[in-house]
């Protein structure tokens, strides 16, 4: 960290700086262009509506602010980190997003539409998907039936079909094994489809977490400490996976990381948090010369002494 | 890839299926060669109630995850149903199959609804609370039945509710030609006893047809995901609510069919019959079948309901050696070596498949 990346800025007109001479840049150039109500989304996005959009969002627990006043729009194609320290209220966002909690104020408009009065499940038909940070699968089940359940509301025949065994259940079934496998081959799990999830490794179960989570087919992906647990080569695969999920699939993820050098790497907006209020929005390049961020991680005597 | 269309589930749901069929075939043999004494001839069609009511049980126990404590309510309900069903059309339809499949398919509809009115509230619990509530609800459609008096004339079904211990079958207000069904706490009495071992097995079988059928189809992975990890099923799309609630109907409509071919197996049965020890000793065999397994449940349920039976000649130690036999079968199915031994056996069998596979 250089003295010169440290120079004070003003966090709103940091976004749309273009620094070409930071470290990391010359790997991805990504444009912020500023929307509607102090956020911004990749250029190449900016002329379709956000596909996720915060405003003014927020959620008390008795009387502590969890989080407070959390503006966000994401494009349709991004991949946005969200960053800060333990505690700073990451994975709340995330339960407030997928409505595991209710927000006590704000809004969440999803692809434009409120989703006040969804639940979990409907979030996620509507088209959020996600993974969670102490890994949640079905561990007993098999690795495909995992995917399968992914696949659960892309299948369409009712219990009386499958409990007599009709032409559109094994129709549905076969098609829905065929892309589970595909899901599992972008993983390399393919191997291990007949195996307990349970008693797959550490890295293969987030892996095949973020499976299960495409395979509801969203328009945003959630992936909570996708990289925790990994030693550097996986994260270093999984940060391509990442990228080439969102090439292929041309939909939004939004992650939450404690491994900077995945998230300055692939990530094209950051937003940071503290004590459940962003801190600061940019682009890596803003975000590693923030000093407010650098203040939030490091302490006010750890920021001097750089 | 080919093998694919008969997974090993499906094999393993033919598997018992066949052997289901088998042992239907053997023992009608033996009957009907006289192979099988009175009390043995009359344990036949209880068995196969009570297997029904185990697969179905451990539909909501194993498969769902909910400890169910009142699964004999909903046989009660079926049981009083199907008896009603049966005995006021004695004179529309003569042919007692018919009647007997009528009668249970009354049961399986009116336990169902039964099921679905105590499953709204009863779902949203979980746990301890769930099978406390559960068992409550038991209670409650027994002492309800307790109070039934039912009676049929040719102007049609007459039904009162004797809360206060006042009422007796002549306030049903009969014709001439009118009979009681349901006497109260004395229960239904003069049955015609319609239920045969026939009726029994095809149950059995229809029984496995939909619980397997289910279990393996994106409804019943949808059941076990709920089971599994409710936050993640939630999070992948599945309604909790109309997962729970059904294989909760589904466990309580096999639950009423078995309770109708019970009911009519008997002249006179009593409601306090379907009493807390009835679901417990259902739950005894699905636990020792082992949870979410249909083929254990079956062999469990026969082996458990013939034992005190085999166990006559020791009279008075009887229900001890019965004891002794539940705590060992359970020590030794939940023991770790043996478990481990399974597992590293299981593992082996799965390698050499797979270097099979390879050499192939």
């Amino acid at each position: 960290m250089t003295a010169n990346s440290l120079r004070v800025l003003n966090p709103q007109s940091a976004w749309a700086a273009e620094d070409s001479a930071a470290p990391g840049a010359e790997k991805k150039k990504t444009k912020l262009v500023p929307v509607v109500r102090t956020s911004y989304l990749p250029e190449r996005d900016a002329d379709k509506t956000p596909i996720l959009e915060c405003i003014d969002l927020g959620i008390s627990f008795g009387g502590l602010k969890a989080v407070d006043n959390f503006n966000l729009a994401l494009g349709r194609t991004e991949i946005a980190g969200l960053i800060g320290p333990n505690g700073a209220g990451k994975t709340t966002i995330f339960n407030l997003l997928t409505k595991v909690y209710q927000p006590t104020h704000g809004t969440i408009l999803l692809d434009g539409k409120d989703i006040a009065y969804s639940s979990t499940e409907q979030v996620n038909r509507a088209g959020i998907a996600r993974t969670f940070q102490n890994i949640r699968l079905f561990h007993n089940q098999s690795v495909l039936d995992n995917v399968l359940i992914g696949l659960h509301n892309e299948m369409h025949y009712t219990m009386a079909e499958a409990v007599l065994r009709m032409p559109r259940y094994w129709k549905a079934e076969k098609v829905a094994r065929e892309r589970a496998m595909e899901y599992l081959s972008l993983f390399h799990l393919e191997e291990h489809a007949d195996e307990p999830a349970g008693s797959l490794p550490y890295g293969a179960q987030r892996r095949l977490e973020i499976a299960r989570a495409l395979a509801t087919n969203p328009s945003l992906l959630l992936l909570d400490e996708p990289a925790a647990g990994m030693n550097p080569s996986e994260t270093a695969e999984l940060m391509e996976n990442i990228v080439r999920i969102r090439d292929t699939f041309q939909i939004a993820i939004l992650l939450i990381e404690h491994d900077m050098n995945l998230v300055m790497n692939i990530c094209e907006g950051i937003a940071v948090l503290n004590f459940g209020r962003i801190i600061a929005k940019g682009t890596p390049d803003d975000i590693r010369a923030n000093p407010a961020v650098i203040e939030a991680y490091l302490g006010r005597k750890g920021a001097q002494k750089l | 890839m080919k093998k694919l269309s008969i997974s090993k589930g499906t094999r393993s749901d033919l598997l018992t299926c066949a052997g289901v069929i088998l042992a239907f075939v053997v023992v009608s043999a033996l009957k009907a060669n006289g192979g099988l004494n009175r009390s043995q001839a009359g344990m036949l069609v209880p068995v196969c109630c009570y297997i029904v009511m185990a697969v179905s049980l451990n539909l909501t126990v194993g498969i769902l995850g909910d400890l169910s404590l009142g699964h004999a309510g909903f046989m009660s309900v079926g049981a009083f149903t199907g008896i009603i069903t049966a005995m006021s059309l004695a004179e529309k339809i003569p042919s007692a199959p018919l009647r007997l499949a009528l009668a249970m398919v009354v049961g399986a509809v009116f336990a169902a609804v039964i099921g679905f009115l105590i499953g709204i509230p009863v779902l949203r619990l979980s746990g301890d609370y769930l099978a406390i509530v559960t068992l409550a609800f038991g209670e409650i459609i027994k002492e309800l039945i307790t109070c039934l008096l039912v009676g049929v004339d040719e102007r049609g079904l007459h039904v009162i509710f004797n809360f206060n211990g006042s009422r007796n079958a002549n306030d049903l207000n009969l014709g001439a030609a009118g009979r009681v069904i349901v006497k109260g706490a004395q229960g239904a009495t003069g049955t015609q006893t319609i239920a045969t071992f026939t009726a029994g097995f095809i149950l059995i079988m229809i029984t496995l047809v939909v619980v397997q059928n289910l279990i393996r189809s994106r409804q019943g992975r949808a059941i076990m995901a709920v089971r599994d990890n409710r936050i993640a099923a939630e999070a992948v799309g599945i309604s909790v609510t109309r997962y729970k609630m059904m294989a909760f109907v589904t466990s309580a409509a096999l639950a009423g069919a078995a309770g109708a071919l019970f009911g009519l197996n008997y002249s006179n049965l009593a409601a306090t019959k379907f009493d807390f020890n009835t679901s417990i000793l259902v739950l005894v065999f699905v636990v020792l079948g082992g949870l979410g397994n249909i083929r254990g449940s079956i062999i469990a349920t026969v082996v458990l309901y013939i034992l005190p039976e085999a166990l006559r000649g020791f009279a008075n130690y009887r229900m001890l050696i019965y004891a002794v036999v539940l705590i060992v079968v359970m020590l030794t199915t939940n023991n770790p070596v043996i478990k481990s031994y399974r597992d590293q056996w299981q593992q082996k069998l799965r390698r050499e498949k797979g270097r099979e596979a390879n050499a192939a």
